[in-house]
C-alpha cells in the first residue's frame, strides 16, 4: 500500500517539474505546447477513493497554474476530466473495467489510445477556452486546442510505453 | 436537515467537483482582469527557487549570444559619452531621475494570450509595483507583483497590457496593446486618420506615465489600416525586442514616482 502512496507522490512531482521546466518551454512551431501532466490524471489506479482523487487532479492542475500564472485554467480542466474519467473508463474498455481488473499497461493499444485521445480533447478545449476567453475566437480554441491535443496524445502514449513494466 | 445531510453524504464526489470547478473558475476569471491575481502566482518563495535553479543550468546555453548584446550596448554607451561634448563627470552624489536595477529572467512566455515573466529580483531589492522592465534593445513590461526575492512582470505581450507610446517623428500618442496573435507584433491604437504614417516608423514611449522614460525605443510600424469606424489607425507594431529570448534585463524605478503618484492622488 505505502508503495503505491510513494509512487503517486513522486509521480505528481515528477509530471509538475516535467511540465513546467521542460514542456511548457517547446513552443513547437511558436506556440504548441503540450500538456503531458495529464498523464497523471489519466493513468491514475483505477481503484481508488473518488474524493481523494478529484482532489488530487485539482491540486496538481493547481499547482501548474501557479507555476505558468495561469489563473486556475488547468485546475478547472483536470478536476473535469478526474470526475468524468470513470465514464470514458467505462466506454473504452467496457467489460474489463466492471470487474475493476484494468491494468494499463495490459490493455490493447487502440483501446488505449481512445481513451487517451478522448480524455486530452476534452482537457485541452476546456484549457483553451479558458485561456483564450473570448466566443468571437472559437477557431482560434479549436485550433490551438487541436494542434496542443495531437502534441500532448503523442507524447503520453510514448511515456505510457517507456514507463510500464512489461508483463512477459 | 437530515435529508439535506443524506443528500450531501450521497453526492460527495459531485458535490466536491462543483466546489473545486467553482473555486478554479473563480481563480481563472480573477486572472483575467489586470492586478486582480492577488493570489498565489509565480513570484512566490517555491515556485521561484524552482525556476531559479533551472535558470542556473540552463544560463550556461545562452552565454555566447548574452556577451555579444551585452558587448554591444557597452559600445554604443561608452559612443555616447565619447561624443557628449561637455562629458557628464561621473559623481556619486549625482542624483538620477531613474534608477536601473540589472536582473535576470526566471521564466518568459509568449505563446499564451496573457504572458507573465519572472525575475530573480524582489522587495529585498527595492522593487516595487509598476516599475518598468526594458531590455537594452526595447520595452518588456511592467512590474505588476512582488514577494520577498522575486517579481512577477506583466509583459507586453500580455491582452492587459496598455502602455503608452508616440511617434517618434510627429509625437502623436497612443495606447500599446497586443491581440494575443504574433509574439513579433503588438498593436498601437488610438492615432487619429489624419497623421501621417509610413512603413518603417519608429514607435517609442511617450513619458506620460511614471513607469517608462520618454523615448525609449519599442519597434517600428510593420503595417497600418483604419479601424471599423474609420477615423483611427490600427497600427501592427514590429518589436525592437525579442520577446521570445530574453534573458538580461534591468528594471526602471523612477524616483520621483511617489511624488507623481501623490500628485494624481490629489488630482482625484
Amino acid at each position: 500500500m505505502n508503495n503505491i502512496v510513494l509512487k503517486i507522490i513522486l509521480s505528481f512531482i515528477g509530471v509538475t517539474l516535467l511540465q513546467v521546466l521542460v514542456c511548457s518551454n517547446i513552443n513547437f512551431m511558436g506556440h504548441i505546447n503540450p500538456f503531458v501532466y495529464v498523464i497523471f490524471i489519466l493513468l491514475y489506479p483505477v481503484i481508488n477513493n473518488r474524493l481523494l482523487f478529484i482532489f488530487l487532479s485539482f491540486l496538481l492542475g493547481y499547482t501548474i497554474d501557479i507555476f505558468l500564472d495561469s489563473g486556475g485554467v488547468h485546475a478547472a480542466a483536470s478536476v473535469t476530466i478526474a470526475y468524468i474519467r470513470p465514464l470514458f473508463l467505462k466506454f473504452s474498455f467496457g467489460a474489463a473495467y466492471d470487474y475493476q481488473s484494468i491494468k494499463f499497461s495490459n490493455t490493447d493499444f487502440s483501446r488505449r489510445l481512445i481513451y487517451f485521445l478522448l480524455l486530452i480533447v476534452i482537457h485541452h478545449l476546456i484549457v483553451f477556452s479558458l485561456v483564450i476567453f473570448d466566443k468571437t475566437k472559437t477557431v482560434l480554441i479549436l485550433q490551438q486546442a487541436l494542434h496542443s491535443s495531437i502534441f500532448t496524445l503523442i507524447l503520453c502514449l510514448l511515456f505510457n510505453s517507456l514507463f510500464s513494466k512489461k508483463e512477459a | 436537515m437530515q435529508q439535506l445531510f443524506n443528500f450531501f453524504i450521497k453526492n460527495k464526489t459531485f458535490v466536491l467537483f462543483l466546489l473545486l470547478l467553482s473555486c478554479a473558475l473563480s481563480l481563472t476569471i480573477q486572472s483575467h482582469e489586470y492586478h486582480r491575481s492577488k493570489f498565489l502566482n509565480s513570484s512566490n518563495q517555491i515556485t521561484g527557487s524552482i525556476y531559479g535553479t533551472y535558470n542556473g543550468i540552463t544560463q550556461y546555453f545562452n552565454l555566447k549570444k548574452e556577451n555579444q548584446i551585452l558587448l554591444e550596448e557597452n559600445k554604443r554607451m561608452k559612443m555616447t559619452v565619447f561624443s557628449q561634448e561637455n562629458a557628464v563627470p561621473i559623481d556619486t552624489l549625482l542624483e538620477y531621475k531613474y534608477e536601473l536595477y540589472s536582473s535576470l529572467v526566471y521564466k518568459n512566455s509568449y505563446a499564451l494570450p496573457n504572458n507573465y515573466l519572472t525575475l530573480n529580483k524582489g522587495q529585498i531589492d527595492h522593487i516595487e509595483e509598476d516599475y518598468g522592465v526594458i531590455t537594452s534593445k526595447g520595452i518588456v513590461g511592467i512590474v505588476d507583483q512582488t514577494s520577498k526575492n522575486y517579481s512577477r512582470v506583466l509583459s507586453i505581450l500580455n491582452t492587459n497590457s496598455r502602455i503608452n507610446v508616440k511617434l517618434k517623428k510627429t509625437n502623436y500618442f497612443g495606447i500599446l496593446s497586443w491581440d494575443g496573435k504574433s509574439p513579433e507584433i503588438t498593436q498601437l491604437k488610438d492615432i487619429q486618420d489624419l497623421v501621417k504614417l509610413s512603413i518603417g516608423d519608429t514607435i517609442v514611449t511617450s513619458g506620460y506615465s511614471s513607469t517608462f522614460p520618454p523615448n525609449m525605443p519599442v519597434g517600428t510600424i510593420d503595417s497600418y489600416r483604419l479601424n471599423d469606424t474609420e477615423d483611427l489607425y490600427i497600427i501592427d507594431v514590429k518589436l525592437f525586442n525579442d520577446m521570445k529570448n530574453l534573458e538580461h534585463v534591468y528594471i526602471i524605478k523612477n524616483t520621483d514616482i511617489n511624488e507623481l503618484k501623490a500628485l494624481n492622488i490629489s488630482d482625484e
